[in-house]
């Protein structure tokens, strides 16, 4: 399968979905960077945010690769507009408070692992490799965020308030991760990726359990979804422009 | 005064880029190598270049740049002037890797060294009572799982009342 990886739309769309995801949650998660409630979750945010965009960069460096129109990751980061970007809605969400971002982390988490773990036996190797590097990070994200939503939503008043309104605000987004369409179900015929349905099981199950025992009720919402396909909500346009700034003013700048 | 030194060098073996390569320190944390971290993973002669194989420690670590470009300057400061340094990202890098010696130096800067064998689920939890690297006492408690780099975590000791840097087993 890693013959000729070139001109494979459905390959390009995988890394191009998985590496947005990181990159757009990396970007607002770096935000927090000497703005969190206590320092070691300030080193935390951090690092979970530097992770991200490393996986980001194996992630765009690959799907670069694979377009073979010469674009590199910092080309597809900082030069694509906002509907070329294949992240779901969930990783646009605002920052909010402390809450938000750390349950916006947990769905993305209680995903991101199943799905790296699964991506390790695909069919290219490329994704495989990135895969098996991005679980063992994805892993101790994950340990970190469920143990805090946990904590938060089973804590005083507040914190338990707190956890539930960013619960109420964020589910809605969190099945998009698992919602196939026709490029997943291609991807998986070819044994690319894995069979979403799958992923669904196990993203929900352990969420389920999770919130459970955080004592959070889980809302009856429909999915809301359309960034795998491009369609954004309003917040990716702030976020691109804050990004992509420096290379939009100042074209191949480098340092 | 004309030698035949200006002819052909003799390409340096291999073990010998191997023993340069553990003079190499690694950025962050400067009394271990790269070779001690493991982060070095082969080493070869392609033709006229030398292909130097490094696998990064965590995908965002802002040190593994460096250490290429450190690699890189070392073996030209050597006199080996092609020099290709390649990226391998599988099988991913774990502590399991860091050679015993290592772990000893690390204890001796004030790290402690990873506890465990690192799981495949890549859990951070230590798998066994984490030594104070000041006064050896196991009476210690994990104050965050993340730290000054990504590597480490961030631990203090009940008993010499010190913080200390964890090497996380990963």
């Amino acid at each position: 399968m890693t013959v000729d990886v070139k001109t494979d739309s459905a390959l390009f769309e995988l890394a191009l979905r998985m590496g947005d995801n990181t990159l757009i949650l990396g970007q607002q998660v770096s935000a927090w960077c000497g703005l969190a409630p206590i320092l070691e979750e300030d080193i935390a945010l951090a690092n979970t945010a530097l992770d991200l965009i490393g996986q980001t960069k194996l992630w765009l460096g690959f799907a670069g690769e694979i377009e073979g129109k010469g674009r590199g990751a910092d080309d597809l980061a900082f030069l694509r507009d906002a509907r070329a970007f294949r992240n779901v809605l969930l990783v646009e969400q605002p920052n909010g408070d402390f809450g938000q971002t750390l349950m916006r982390q947990y769905l993305f988490d209680a995903w991101h692992l199943p799905m790296l773990t699964a991506l390790k036996t695909s069919t290219e190797k490329r994704v495989a490799d990135i895969a098996e590097k991005s679980a063992k990070e994805a892993a101790y994200h994950l340990e970190r965020s469920e143990d805090l939503i946990i904590r938060l939503g089973d804590g005083s008043d507040e914190s338990h308030q707190r956890m539930q309104t960013a619960l109420d605000a964020l589910w809605p987004f969190a099945g998009e991760l698992t919602e196939a369409d026709e490029t997943d179900n291609e991807l998986a015929k070819r044994g690319l990726a894995p069979d979403l349905s799958g992923i669904k099981k196990q993203h929900e199950s352990r969420m389920r359990s999770a919130l459970k025992e955080a004592t959070l009720e889980i809302p009856d919402a429909a999915i809301r979804k359309g960034g795998k396909q491009g369609m954004h909500s309003e917040g990716l346009g702030y976020i691109l422009s804050d990004m992509q700034w420096l290379q939009r003013a100042y074209p191949g700048a480098k340092w | 005064m004309v030698s035949a030194v200006t002819e052909t060098l003799e390409q340096p073996s291999i073990d010998d880029v191997w023993r340069w390569l553990g003079n190499v320190p690694d950025p962050e944390i400067p009394v271990v190598s790269v070779v001690d971290l493991g982060i070095v993973r082969d080493v070869n002669w392609d033709g006229g270049a030398l292909v130097v194989t490094v696998t990064p420690t965590y995908s965002g670590c802002p040190a593994t740049a460096v250490i290429s470009f450190e690699i890189e300057e070392f073996l030209r400061r050597k006199g080996i002037e092609k020099i290709c340094i390649k990226t391998q990202l599988s099988p991913a890098w774990t502590t399991d890797w860091i050679t015993d010696g290592a772990r000893e130096k690390l204890r001796a800067y004030g790290i402690a060294p990873p506890v465990g064998e690192a799981s495949c689920a890549g859990a951070l939890k230590a798998s066994g009572p984490v030594a104070c690297p000041h006064c050896g006492s196991e009476n210690t408690a994990e104050v965050s799982r993340f730290g000054s780099t990504p590597c480490k975590a961030s631990w203090r000791c009940n008993d010499c009342l010190e913080p200390f840097d964890y090497f996380k087993s990963f």
